[in-house]
Formats: C-alpha cells, sequence, structure tokens
C-alpha cells in the first residue's frame, strides 16, 4: 500500500502529482530566483513560491505572480542543485487555477494589433499555458 | 541527401523567410528537405504535467508521419517545433505504457514505434554537412559582418533535449564562422525573449529585448541571428519601443542563404527598425536595388 505523508496536505499532493517533482527537496538556495529573467515582475520570488508550497500555503501560492509572468524558459530547472523540474511546479501550480476554469487570459479580448503582430506560436503558446 | 522535413505553422505564415531560406540554403548545400505530406501544429509548448497525456498526441501524430515516410530524422528549424517534438519523442520512448496508450488512441494511425529522432537544422548542418564543407560552398563571404549568435531557450534547455552540451552554446557561432562572419559571443546568448508572455505581458517582453540588444551591442555585434519565430518576432517589434537602440535581427538561414549565393528571402521582411537590408546593403553583401520594400 502507498504510504501517505501525513504532514502533507492535498494541495501539496496535487502540486507533486500534477509536476511529477519532490518539493521538498528544495533547500532555499535561490538559484532559481537569480537565474528568473521574470522575478522584477512577480510580486514573490521563484524560492518564495517553492516553500509556500512546501509549506502547503495554496492561497498564497495560486494567488502570486510568479507562476503566470513565467514564461518557461528553464533557466530555473537547469540550474537548480537539487535536481527539482521547477518549470514543471510552475505549471502545476497554474493547472490548479486553470482546471478550476479560472483563465489568465482571454482571447477574445485581444487587440487586432497584437493579433497581427505575432505569430501563431505566440497565441497557441499563450493559450496553452493561460487559458483552461 | 533527403531529409523529412516539419516547417510548422509559423513558418508557413508569418516566418516564411526562415522557411523558404531554410529550403533554399539546404538545397545548395546538396540537401533536399522533403516536407511532410500532412503534418500539424505539434501543440507549440511541450506539456510539463504528468498527468497530461492529451497533449502529446499532436507532435507524436508529426513523428507517426515521419515514420511513414521512411526517414530516420525528422528536420526542424522553428524552435519552439524542435523543443516539441524532441521532448514528446523522448518521453514516449522512456515511457512504453504513455506509447501503448497514445497509439490506441491514436486506432487510425499507424503505431508510432519510437524510431524517429528530432533534429534541428544546426545539428544536420554540423553533422550531416559539416562546417568545412559549408565555408567550400560560400560564394559571397559575409567579411566584416559581426554577428551575435541568439539560442534563445529551446535549443539548450531541458539538459535532454539540447542540440550540444547547454553550457557551451557554439553551433550557430561555429557556421557564422563558416560563413566568413564575425561570431560575437555576449552574455544574453541562451536568456529567455520573454518568449510568449508577449501576448499577456508584453512590457515583460519589452523589458528583456532592451537587455538582450543591449549586452549583444556593448559586446560588439552588428546584427543578431536566431533560429526561433518568436524571439524574431520579439527582438525585432519591441525596438520600436525602445528609441535608439537598434539592432538588425536576422534568421541564421538567410545569413547561410546569403553566403552560399541563394535567395535569402530578404525581401519579405517588412519595413522595421530592426530591418537587416541596410546594413547589409552597408556592407555591399546585397544589391542595395534587389530590396523590393513591402
Amino acid at each position: 500500500m502507498k504510504k501517505i505523508n501525513p504532514h502533507k496536505t492535498n494541495f501539496i499532493r496535487k502540486v507533486e502529482e500534477i509536476s511529477g517533482q519532490n518539493i521538498g527537496l528544495c533547500y532555499q538556495c535561490g538559484t532559481c530566483s537569480g537565474s528568473c529573467p521574470n522575478f522584477a515582475e512577480a510580486d514573490i520570488l521563484p524560492r518564495q513560491l517553492m516553500r509556500r508550497a512546501q509549506l502547503g500555503m495554496k492561497e498564497d501560492v495560486l494567488q502570486s505572480k510568479i507562476a503566470w509572468v513565467c514564461a518557461s524558459c528553464l533557466s530555473c530547472t537547469a540550474n537548480c542543485p537539487r535536481g527539482i523540474d521547477i518549470a514543471k511546479v510552475m505549471e502545476a501550480v497554474r493547472l490548479l487555477s486553470l482546471r478550476e476554469n479560472i483563465d489568465y487570459v482571454n482571447p477574445r479580448e485581444l487587440s487586432q494589433e497584437t493579433i497581427a503582430k505575432l505569430p501563431q506560436i505566440a497565441m497557441i503558446s499563450s493559450f496553452r499555458k493561460h487559458t483552461a | 541527401m533527403k531529409l523529412s522535413y516539419l516547417p510548422g505553422c509559423t513558418l508557413k505564415t508569418k516566418a516564411q523567410d526562415l522557411d523558404l531560406s531554410t529550403v533554399a540554403a539546404m538545397g545548395a548545400l546538396g540537401v533536399e528537405l522533403e516536407e511532410l505530406p500532412r503534418w500539424n501544429c505539434c501543440g507549440t509548448v511541450f506539456s510539463f504535467a504528468d498527468d497530461d497525456l492529451m497533449h502529446q498526441i499532436a507532435p507524436v501524430r508529426n513523428l507517426v508521419r515521419a515514420q511513414e515516410q521512411g526517414g530516420e530524422q525528422l528536420v526542424t528549424v522553428c524552435s519552439f517545433c524542435f523543443n516539441t517534438l524532441k521532448r514528446a519523442n523522448l518521453l514516449v520512448k522512456e515511457n512504453s505504457d504513455k506509447l501503448d496508450t497514445l497509439n490506441t488512441f491514436m486506432d487510425e494511425e499507424e503505431d508510432y514505434k519510437g524510431n524517429v529522432n528530432v533534429v534541428h537544422l544546426l545539428e544536420v548542418l554540423r553533422d550531416e554537412v559539416g562546417w568545412e564543407q559549408i565555408a567550400g560552398k560560400v560564394q559571397n563571404p559575409l567579411k566584416d559582418l559581426k554577428v551575435a549568435a541568439y539560442y534563445g531557450c529551446t535549443l539548450h534547455r531541458p539538459i535532454e533535449a539540447a542540440i550540444e552540451p547547454p553550457n557551451k552554446p557554439e553551433a550557430l557561432n561555429d557556421l557564422i564562422k563558416a560563413i566568413g562572419a564575425t561570431p560575437v559571443d555576449f552574455p544574453d546568448m541562451t536568456t529567455c525573449c520573454g518568449s510568449y508572455q508577449a501576448v499577456a505581458n508584453p512590457e515583460i517582453v519589452i523589458n528583456r529585448t532592451r537587455e538582450i540588444l543591449t549586452s549583444a551591442r556593448e559586446s560588439g555585434a552588428e546584427m543578431i541571428a536566431v533560429s526561433c519565430p518568436l524571439c524574431e518576432c520579439n527582438l525585432k517589434e519591441n525596438q520600436k519601443e525602445l528609441g535608439e537602440l537598434r539592432m538588425p535581427v536576422i534568421y541564421f538561414t538567410q545569413l547561410l542563404a546569403l553566403a552560399l549565393g541563394v535567395d535569402s528571402h530578404l525581401h519579405q521582411c517588412e519595413q522595421n527598425p530592426a530591418d537587416a537590408r541596410p546594413l547589409l546593403e552597408s556592407k555591399g553583401l546585397i544589391d542595395a536595388c534587389s530590396a523590393t520594400y513591402i
């Protein structure tokens, strides 16, 4: 039978299940924050998101901006000394909102200018990452 | 040499210059790129979620197409397609249960056996053609042109999908050298341009563009060569917001085509502060009257 760690809340289990990562491995070195190109656009750093996730702080995690300004560039993943695929944790955090049908982008609200300017790969990847 | 080729959606619309210059340049190098007869959108981004197999169908269906064509390699030049197809391929090669599920779901297709290798055009140029062979076929060496190679994210991350050791990006630098230009190293060769945040948070992409262009300029580059159509769009379009910070942006295949003396499809570019033509004209590398402004 699968052992269940009583200290892991359903939220932590869900993040780990979707991301396939053991978030408990993070020892808060901050290398992810140092390599993240978009941290300045968010309210908390990737390191802080990892800590809040470890502690099961669901509301703080889901309301933070960092996973939404993430561009999936994988700098955090490539540099993590604990081997955590942090980009997958970011994806799990996004999906926990998106799977409740809470979208970050509304395709209907995009300006004609944006649609004319950007290539398909920009649109499709944004919709894949930011809509349910 | 004949290789299966998947151009991808963007190369058939906004980035036709990338597609056409790729096919022209490879033709000049004796490599025929045989476009898959019925490819579909790869989904653009690889799904990171462990419980999401649905989004692997689109890339794997393209691998079935390549298998039907009989090729061992599937060549892509769009960095998004490359990363998505390569990672989906690795996922199903390593997880036979996931491959079985996908094969069962796509019951109208032949089963994917996992024997196709997804390669980026730079890998073909390096491994199948070779830098010396390329240098030998150059008709129009791009002398005195200082080019910063901008690799972006998806050619080097994650490590299992990288075209070369990620801590030492050099394939594009080697190509730039082979065609007679001077490659310029700069600190942001593999940092992110902001990618799809162009849709939801355009200010992020403007900030990323400012940093990348500044670091390329301070390193002495005169232009930036890219592989990814989204990097190209982000770095080009956002220069309109950045005043004096100007830097031409060009697909590496256009430089290659130009050096090989075949159509570089530069005339397909729109008029833009990042247009590469004025710089190339000033260096005497293109004929001023050959450029047709749209």
